[in-house]
């Protein structure tokens, strides 16, 4: 419990990192939405666990013999004093990595110890910091005219190209997340190697030692780092260094994960001894630095455009003033720690076992060499214990299965459930929208009708306005007819010129008469068009004054109305009308107007 | 995976799809608009015809596109540039429509002193844009070959700006028998086709800014 206590400095430093550094591997491709951040998420905690755990020994043994923190309270205050320089380095806006922090808390620790720091281990450490920018910056170069020459070669449409891309981005960043877990856990819980209980855990496929373990936690650490906090830095920060397009992104993430990857890998190092090269050294490098060095040497190869050199010289300060201020506070820090709350910050009497390999060939069992302590007075190398926990961890495999199964079946069922809800939704908003479409449709159609019945209004006025006008006529004209009666009847002396006068004013009124009779029936004619076809097509033997006498009375004018407009008698137009009845064979109890004014 | 690849691989096809019916359209526009020029009125409302449903088909396409973009997040640094290029491109097709329709409404009469010179006006603005489209569907192979492409497109225009306005100089100063209205008539059908080539100027300009963007 008290491991687990003292641990929590370390995995605070790994949230920090996977909240921080996840930004590197991701930031560009979920900043600029060419990925979902709940797949870079998954995808980048995913692989930093398996880094951690597969990969990362070898960095961890560097920062080993740097100066080996012997004591649990000595390895909780050097990554306390990390993680509150970083967080004062970073509120005060100066340039800070997890890995310049831990190597200066360490340096800090030898110091307050009167440890020796091997200063071999710390040029070797320095020389891989400055080496990880340029050798970024040159992979970068390196992969972006290898791009640039494929694309010109293959001439991929640019819509396809961004599909590639985006598949390319994921698996580079799972590549990224890889090393970033191999090389950067051991700034997380690199301190607590020596502090580590010497067991061996069985879970009856593979084995783990308590090395791997504390790197599963600290790969967990940094995931949950990635998971929880990690959004935020890539939506502000993930194009702050550069506006980078998708290939551009593509290449400086792959340079940042090749550079991780070897500064990291104990295999490729010893392939590198095999042919004769000198050997690798696996030193945890800072993965900003190395994005920033990609991203230089890309603007360089482009002609220098948009490079913030400033970031050169920031960088090369972090070199120098992150050691030491992380020194300076690791020394205050464990000051305090063993003069005020007592705690034991190192085991003086213990010394560091350098290079001493416990593999043993055939068996998957790893353990780390900088794990092993030796007391003075031993003179054998404890063999760690080992605990059969292959039964429990195969329960509990079964219960976590089942619980993903309940968890699973549940979700599916819930999701079906939320399917068919939002079906249901979507059905009743389709049906409600079409509702209203076919309301609108109504109410239109509606006021189209009501416009057109008074239209017909107006027209039907305006034909009784004129069939009015013929009847006032025909009364003039009569008048006229007995005025010249009456003046007949008068004696040719007292026939006055005004008499005369009278009656040409008269005459002249009533001139228009046929014309305007004339007009009248061709409006008729022209706005009942369609009720003439209709009357044509239902009664077909109706002759030409019949089907005057049905417009007239589909007007509702009287006999004596359609008599004065047709020029004949009332009784005509009675005789007529039953005539036009009994042609049509109309019963006695049926009106003719309504029958007509249907059609 | 393979969705996505799928659905690049439709989108880039609709995208080829989008520019042959311009590129038809463009045809169509300088056979309609040559038609009615040397009075060949059957041909001219064939080509008027066949404009009007290029034109259609044409923004089918690139609504189906625009939805692609935003539905898949395609592109997304510069699906709004390479939409406004795709909308830009539409505009000529609206533009050939509505020059092809207003002749076919107002029938303008062209003098026969003008006649070769609206023939030139037509072929020089089609010219034009004849050469602005293959430039933007080289953007999405080539980006670094459109360049070439643009310089074409940009003498075409300036010809046809030039003669566009000796055209008009020559209507009011040298045709004393036709009327204001008649005068102010022709300009606006010579302003009209010149300004097709001017959509085509504004493609070459989007693809210029689009070619430095995506080499930054």
């Amino acid at each position: 419990m008290a491991f687990l206590f003292f641990l929590s400095s370390g995995l605070f430093l790994g949230w920090t990192l996977g909240a921080n550094d996840a930004s590197n591997v991701f930031g560009s491709a979920v900043g600029s939405k060419l990925i979902r951040f709940k797949q870079a998420a998954i995808i980048a905690s995913i692989f930093v666990i398996l880094g951690a755990v597969l990969q990362g020994a070898g960095a961890s043994h560097t920062l080993g013999e740097l100066g080996s923190v012997d004591a649990l309270g000595g390895a909780f205050t050097v990554a306390l004093a990390a993680g509150i320089s970083i967080f004062w380095m970073t509120r005060l806006k100066l340039p800070v990595s997890t890995s310049q922090a831990i190597v200066g808390a360490i340096i800090g620790w030898n110091f307050f110890t009167n440890n020796p720091t091997d200063y071999n281990s710390l040029t070797k450490i320095v020389t891989t910091w400055v080496m990880g920018p340029i050798l970024g910056g040159i992979f970068a170069v390196l992969l972006f005219l290898l791009l640039r020459y494929i694309l010109k070669k293959r001439k991929i449409h640019l819509i396809k190209l961004d599909g590639y891309i985006k598949y390319g981005l994921l698996i580079v960043g799972a590549f990224g997340s890889y090393s970033l877990g191999a090389n950067n856990i051991a700034n997380v819980v690199g301190v607590f190697i020596p502090s580590v209980p010497n067991f061996m855990l069985d879970f009856g496929l593979f084995v783990m030692s308590g090395t791997q373990l504390l790197f599963l936690a600290g790969g967990v650490s940094i995931a949950v780092g990635i998971l929880t906090y990690s959004k935020r830095v890539m939506m502000t920060v993930g194009d702050s260094l550069m506006r980078l397009n998708a290939e551009t992104a593509l290449v400086t993430v792959l340079a940042h994960s090749l550079v991780l990857f070897i500064f990291s890998s104990q295999s490729l190092s010893d392939l590198f001894v095999k042919i004769g090269l000198p050997a690798i050294p696996l030193v945890p490098v800072s993965s900003s630095q190395v994005i920033v060095g990609a991203i230089i040497g890309i603007g360089i190869l482009k002609g220098g455009r948009n490079i913030k050199f400033n970031l050169i010289g920031k960088i090369a300060l972090g070199w120098v003033v992150t050691p030491i201020i992380a020194g300076l506070i690791a020394f205050f820090t464990l000051f305090i720690m063993s003069n005020v709350f007592n705690i034991k910050v190192s085991e003086n009497a213990t010394q560091f076992v350098k290079n001493e390999k416990v593999y043993e060939e055939g068996t998957t069992i790893i353990s780390d060499p900088s794990t092993k302590i030796i007391q003075p007075n031993d003179t054998l190398i404890d063999l760690p214990k080992t605990f059969d926990i292959y039964k429990p961890f195969l329960i509990s495999i079964v219960i976590l299965l089942t619980i993903i199964i309940i968890y699973l079946l549940y979700t599916i069922d819930k999701l079906k459930e939320r399917d068919k809800i939002e079906e249901h939704q979507e059905s009743i908003e389709k049906y409600n929208s079409q509702q209203k479409l076919l309301m609108n449709e109504l109410k239109i159609i509606n006021a189209e009708n009501s416009k057109l019945e008074k239209e017909i209004e107006a027209r039907e006025k305006e034909q009784k306005k004129i069939a009015l006008n013929i009847i006032r006529k025909n009364e003039i004209l009569s008048d006229l007819k007995s005025n010249i009666e009456n003046l007949k009847s008068k004696d040719e002396d007292t026939l006055k010129y005004s008499d005369l006068n009278n009656l040409k004013v008269v005459i002249i009124e009533s001139l228009n008469i046929d014309k305007e009779r004339k007009t009248f029936e061709k409006y008729i004619k022209d706005i009942n068009n369609n009720f003439y076809k209709n009357l044509e097509l239902k009664y077909p033997n109706l002759t030409e004054n019949e089907k005057k006498l049905c417009s007239l009375l589909r007007l509702k004018l009287s006999s004596k109305e359609i008599a004065s407009i047709l020029n004949i008698t009332p009784k005509s137009v009675e005789v007529n009308r039953y005539r036009l009845r009994k042609k049509i064979n109309f019963k006695k109890d049926e009106s003719l107007t309504k029958e007509l004014r249907k059609l | 995976m393979n969705n996505i690849f799928k659905k690049s691989k439709s989108v880039a096809l609709s995208i080829d799809g989008f520019f042959d019916k311009v590129d038809l359209g463009i045809l169509n526009f300088k056979k309609g608009a040559s038609n009615y020029v040397n009075g060949n009125k059957n041909e001219f409302d064939q080509n008027l015809k066949t404009l009007n449903l290029l034109e259609k088909e044409a923004d089918t396409i690139q609504r189906k596109i625009e939805n692609d973009f935003y539905l898949h997040s395609l592109m997304p640094n510069y699906s709004s540039d390479i939409l406004n290029l795709l909308e830009t491109i539409d505009d000529i097709m609206d533009m050939s429509n509505d020059v092809l329709n207003q002749f076919d409404i107002e029938t303008p009469h062209i003098p026969e002193l003008v006649k070769k010179d609206f023939l030139e006006l037509i072929s020089l603005t089609a010219k034009s844009v004849d050469n602005a489209v293959p430039a933007a569907r080289i953007f999405f192979t080539s980006p670094d070959e459109v360049k070439d492409k643009i310089q074409k497109v940009l003498f075409y225009n300036r010809e046809a700006n030039a003669l566009s306005n000796n055209l008009k100089r020559k209507i009011f100063q040298e045709f004393d028998t036709l009327k204001l209205s008649e005068k102010i008539h022709l300009r606006y059908f010579a302003l009209h086709i010149e300004q097709v080539s001017d959509v085509a100027k504004r493609i070459a300009h989007l693809l210029s800014s689009l070619v430095i963007k995506i080499n930054m």
